[in-house]
């Protein structure tokens, strides 16, 4: 199985400057000019207000957990020699949600638990996983 | 009453779901099924002027809608690919009435078929947020998504692992009553459904849909016509329509998924509420999807729907009767097709031709669709008035 690797992100002209930062391990979101609100994914126009006016921000990185999976059946290939693993929704401090890989042990994993980014290297690169807030 | 588009369904053909299909082809699928349809409405090929399909993953990427005209020998007027997951069946009766009541059209096929090879299912072709943002992270196909939205219900309300796998159970006992689908012959019990392998906790194997082959068409004409029709018309009574966000990450919260606007939506064009139902014909590709939707009709209070459950009958002699043809848990999904199942047994049971199992005295029927990960919900209120 040693050749298949991992889906690697599909990064764009758009949203290169998140992966640039992520691989510095940073963690830079956009926010609206215009109604101020936080955007996640990078996109060009703010699909809140449809503003056109996006900055690059230092974010928290933190967040709370949404929801979980602690996944047997991978949908990937490369990700079926990792089960189980725990994947979640976070909801981050600055408003939008995302969806991430947590390296919390399944026996903590709750509703709304603080969680916090912590970079890991996957193949080549660096992808934002998230961890229990004060581990 | 409400504004709303008008039309009836006049003919069903619907192909026995297959686990897996063998030297045939999607197109071979979509004409079986055309062909059962057109003898069913007892009309000519020539009437048909209106041809609506769904997406085609691997064999017909583009050109659908000209693709299937040719293959199947019309000319129609309108035409159209529907691409709304498993909404796409539902979606399509009120876009077929939606033209034949502006002019484009009088008689409309609205077809999904599938083939399914063993070890061959097409992988996702998507270079898109989905794929850029959520597919990295191990988190790739509907199971884990949907486990997600379970959890979530789970969190939020304190519904249990029993409440989900009863929606299962009802599903595999209905089915027990339809010698046409997958599990016919096959009964489960709670504790089997809860002693299946674990995919992507919190979601078990029997919580989820098997993949068939097969195909299903309807056939919708404008009402006037319907009223010479030689099959007893099922007619649009309302249609609502919501869609929200793609990944299950930008999924609005557990209360507010599209199904709480598009399901009153088709309610209040019909006229009626949710109590004057007599079928719930809901897509139910996974457990918790149907939760969702007995949460979203105004019978039953969010997060309620184990209290719901266990304080009524589902059967067809029951006082909610649901998925009647035992839903896609029981029947099988023939990818797209799966959804039209939930159409097709409505007309059944409207018509009055659901043998075994036909509800008694059936004068409205709920139907829904759901695609992606409860992101496109269409609902539909068949009724057999106009």
């Amino acid at each position: 199985m040693t050749n298949i690797s991992f889906p690697e992100p599909t990064i764009t002209q758009v949203s290169k400057p998140f992966w640039d930062k992520i691989d510095l391990q940073e963690f830079y979101l956009q926010q609206c000019e215009d109604c101020q609100k936080w955007i996640f994914y990078p996109r060009a126009h703010c699909p809140h207000c449809f503003g056109e006016e996006l900055l690059w921000k230092k974010a928290s990185g933190s967040g709370t957990l949404k929801s979980w999976s602690i996944v047997h059946r991978a949908g990937h290939p490369a990700w079926q020699e990792k089960t189980p693993y725990a994947v979640g929704i976070v909801e981050l401090l600055e408003g939008p949600s995302l969806l991430t890989h947590l390296i919390i042990d399944q026996e903590q994993l709750r509703y709304q638990l603080p969680v916090t980014i912590s970079y890991e290297k996957l193949g080549d690169r660096y992808l934002p996983f998230f961890k229990k807030k004060g581990d | 009453m409400a504004k709303r588009p008008n039309g009836a369904i006049i003919g069903i053909g619907e192909l026995k779901p297959a686990r897996y299909s063998e030297g045939k082809t999607t197109l071979g699928l979509i004409a079986e099924s055309v062909l059962l349809a057109v003898k069913d409405a007892g009309i000519s090929k020539e009437e048909i002027d209106g041809l609506l399909v769904g997406p085609q993953v691997g064999e017909t990427p583009q050109h659908v809608p000209a693709t299937v005209s040719e293959y199947l020998g019309i000319e129609p007027t309108m035409t159209n690919t529907v691409d709304l997951g498993g909404a796409t069946g539902a979606g399509m009766v009120w876009r077929a009435a939606a033209a034949i009541e502006a002019g484009m059209c009088e008689t409309v096929v609205c077809v999904l078929a599938n083939k399914n090879e063993k070890g061959n299912a097409p992988r996702s072709p998507n270079r898109n947020p989905i794929r850029e943002f959520d597919v990295p992270f191990g988190a790739s196909g509907a199971n884990t998504s949907y486990a997600l939205l379970k959890r979530e219900h789970m969190e939020r309300y304190g519904s249990k692992q029993e409440d989900f796998a009863q929606i299962a159970y009802l599903a595999r006992n209905n089915a027990l009553q339809n010698p046409k689908a997958i599990f016919y012959g096959k009964p489960v019990s709670v504790e089997d459904i809860l002693q299946s392998p674990m995919i992507s906790d919190p979601l078990h194997l029997l919580e989820i849909v098997m993949p068939c082959a097969g195909g299903a068409c309807v056939i919708v004409t404008s009402a006037e016509k319907a009223k010479h029709s030689s099959k007893y018309p099922v007619y649009l009574q309302g249609a609502g329509e919501k869609i929200t966000h793609r990944a299950v990450s930008q999924a609005p919260a557990i209360d507010k998924l599209p199904f709480v606007y598009s399901i009153p939506q088709a309610l209040k064009q019909a006229g009626i509420t949710g109590e004057d139902l007599d079928l719930l014909s809901l897509y139910d590709c996974y457990t918790s999807v149907v939760a969702t939707q007995i949460e979203s009709i105004g019978i039953c209070e969010q997060g309620q729907f184990a209290s719901f459950l266990r304080n009524h009958t589902f059967d067809h002699k029951g006082d909610y009767p649901l998925n009647t043809h035992g839903g896609q848990l029981g029947f099988g999904q023939a990818d797209l097709a799966g959804g039209m199942s939930h159409v097709i047994e409505a007309v059944l049971q409207l018509r009055g031709e659901g043998g075994e199992r036909q509800i008694p005295n059936i004068k409205h029927a709920l139907v829904t669709g759901n695609g992606a990960t409860l992101s496109e919900t269409t609902a539909l209120v068949l009724g057999g008035e106009r």
